[in-house]
């Protein structure tokens, strides 16, 4: 496969949320705006980069029946650096983002990485996969973000489009995570067998 | 794929060597970020503080008090100008009776009681309802949601619904009776410390007084 | 005391319902509740692991990690007493009791990636419990936790039999019918 596909094939081919529904909890939980979600994408991206690349770079010293643990706790370093930066230098997206930055460690979409492909491919391979495939993520949390908060509350990355009086609460609460991400997977089947 | 056999001793060792490893970055990290993060919260508080007084000099001692009516004591930050004089005290407040439990704001006091300003600084309350406090109460173009300017002892601080003066939140009712009860506690706590040290006019002497 | 248990319990269940509120442990969600048996044992296997997660993460925490001052370690801590619990679980359930590992068994390997046990062990010492107070949420989390996903089973085996839109078939028209029972648990909030 050349790099070029396997970089672009997260976007929409093989989205990580929206085609392979991976990482469904971060998706649902912190996309009540645009902002939010773009920055949990990039935490995500920066994550799934590192530990494909260490991944990569370590896979033949560790023993198969090891083999996740050691993914595992990889991945919870990485997820640890970037808890810790964001406190220090982003203290307000860290806020909002709350619980679900210590629970990039189990989102399925990097051990599913790490796993399926990075345990098997060259480094440069597995480095591209793994921004391809976290850009991807950030694409469908950004755009379930800004549909909602648009919907929800008038305004895109908080530059409003319509008066927030006529916006739809609902959208930014709970139960329109999940109306809002089912709509949107039902246009990207769409797109896809186009 | 080359990999390695699985024998007891080499599972046992990479994982050791692998969590060791990222042990050991971390605590490099943590150090570095360590410092950064203190003042990131440092300054966080900061702008909370100088966003509810006028315009002040200087901070002194922070100190705490218990409220009358609560298990968790209140912090007091009161702030001076340029010739010691306190300008005024920011306290950081908190009620438990928001519509989703509690909520923490600060509240910014003139030496008289006076409320200059307030920020919430943390809440449950639903999205676009009750989160709506943060510019409610501070509306000055109307004037009877607004509590800036004035006094708890001469305004009522109950919602309207209550028999108060004030204007609750459009649909939250709850949020806005929590809000009050959080502003009026600081009021409350303040003034009666403030009783209990009527010779204090030196802040100096004040950091002793919890 | 019973009374502060009796709002940990109601608040976890339907207030802040795990799934449906919280967004934890939404893989599981989507994907073991086509039927409502398999719904069952997964809730099953969850509430076990996630009360003892729960009781170790919380001893590590109190008694290792914030001696030492090393709070900077819980992610990789908490995670790796799971997965490992997790494994030890499974062996042990497999030599004890061949049938509870037969009902469970398959569900075991899906809990470690469960973000709903990482985050009940982090909730419970962010929201400064006890060590009794914990073992009440999780199992209170855990009980939410299998209604949403029973609720959601059931749900979904009628959904087998309608006529939906051809564009919403599968995921999409599932992801619908949970926000809607999501909208459903919105009737509780306020109630503590």
């Amino acid at each position: 496969m050349n790099q070029m596909q396997n970089f672009t094939k997260g976007f929409i081919k093989e989205n990580p949320v929206f085609v392979l529904l991976l990482g469904m909890c971060p998706t649902l939980g912190v996309t009540s705006s645009a902002f939010n979600g773009l920055g949990m994408g990039l935490a995500t991206t920066f994550v799934l980069v590192m530990s494909n690349l260490v991944i990569s770079l370590v896979k033949n010293v560790i023993p198969s029946k090891v083999r996740i643990p050691s993914f595992i706790v990889i991945i919870a370093a990485f997820v640890t650096v970037v808890e810790l930066t964001m406190q220090a230098y982003l203290p307000s997206l860290f806020e909002s983002l709350g619980l679900f930055i210590p629970l990039i460690v189990v989102n399925c979409l990097v051990l599913g990485r790490a796993e399926a492909f990075a345990s098997k491919n060259n480094l440069v391979s597995s480095l591209v996969d793994g921004l391809g495939m976290g850009l991807g993520f950030s694409f469908a949390l950004t755009l379930l973000g800004a549909a909602r908060e648009f919907l929800g509350s008038g305004k895109i990355f908080d530059i409003a489009i319509f008066p927030e009086d006529y916006g739809m609460l609902l959208f930014v609460l709970a139960p329109g995570a999940f109306i809002v991400l089912g709509y949107l997977i039902a246009l990207i089947n769409r797109l896809n067998k186009a | 794929m080359a990999q390695k056999e699985s024998t007891f001793l080499s599972m046992t060792l990479t994982l050791f060597v692998v969590t060791l490893v990222a042990a050991t970055i971390l605590g490099f990290v943590h150090d570095l970020t360590k410092e950064d993060i203190a003042l990131a919260k440092q300054k966080a508080q900061e702008k909370a503080i100088e966003s509810v007084l006028p315009a002040f000099d200087s901070l002194g001692d922070a100190y705490k008090l218990l409220p009358e009516d609560g298990a968790d004591s209140l912090e007091f930050f009161p702030a001076y100008d340029a010739n010691q004089q306190l300008v005024g005290t920011a306290v950081k407040t908190y009620t438990k009776n928001g519509f989703s439990g509690f909520i923490s704001i600060m509240a910014g006091l003139s030496p008289e009681g006076d409320i200059t300003g307030y920020e919430v600084l943390e809440h449950k309350e639903t999205p676009g309802l009750g989160s709506k406090m943060g510019a409610w109460f501070k509306d000055e173009a109307k004037p009877k949601q607004n509590i800036l300017g004035k006094n708890p002892s001469t305004t009522k601080f109950q919602v309207s619904k209550d028999g108060g003066d004030v204007d609750a939140i459009t649909a939250s009712t709850i949020t806005s009776r929590a809000f009050l009860d959080a502003v009026v506690r600081a009021y409350k706590t303040y003034q009666a410390s403030a009783e209990d040290q009527t010779q204090a006019s030196n802040h100096t002497s004040k950091g002793g007084q919890s | 005391m019973i009374m502060e248990y009796i709002i940990i319990i109601i608040a976890a269940i339907f207030v802040n319902n795990i799934v449906l509120n919280q967004f934890l442990g939404i893989c599981p969600f989507l994907g073991v509740s086509k039927k409502i048996s398999t719904a069952v044992g997964m809730t099953g296997a969850v509430t076990f692991v996630m009360v003892i997660a729960t009781i170790v993460t919380y001893l590590i925490q109190v008694y290792i990690l914030n001696p030492l001052s090393l709070q900077f370690l819980q992610t990789i801590f908490f995670i790796l007493v799971i997965a490992s619990l997790v494994q030890l679980v499974e062996i042990i359930l497999k030599k004890v009791s061949p049938s509870l590992y037969q009902a469970l068994g398959v569900f075991l390997p899906l809990i470690t990636t469960n973000c709903a046990i990482l985050g009940v062990a982090i909730l419970t010492y962010q929201k400064e419990f006890n060590l009794m107070e914990g073992v009440v949420f999780a199992i209170a989390n855990a009980i939410g936790f299998g209604l949403a996903l029973v609720l959601f089973a059931g749900l979904r085996e009628h959904l087998d039999l309608m006529n939906v839109p051809k564009g919403l078939k599968g995921t999409p028209i599932a992801l619908i019918v949970a926000g809607i029972l999501a909208m459903a648990f919105m009737g509780f909030s306020g109630l503590v």
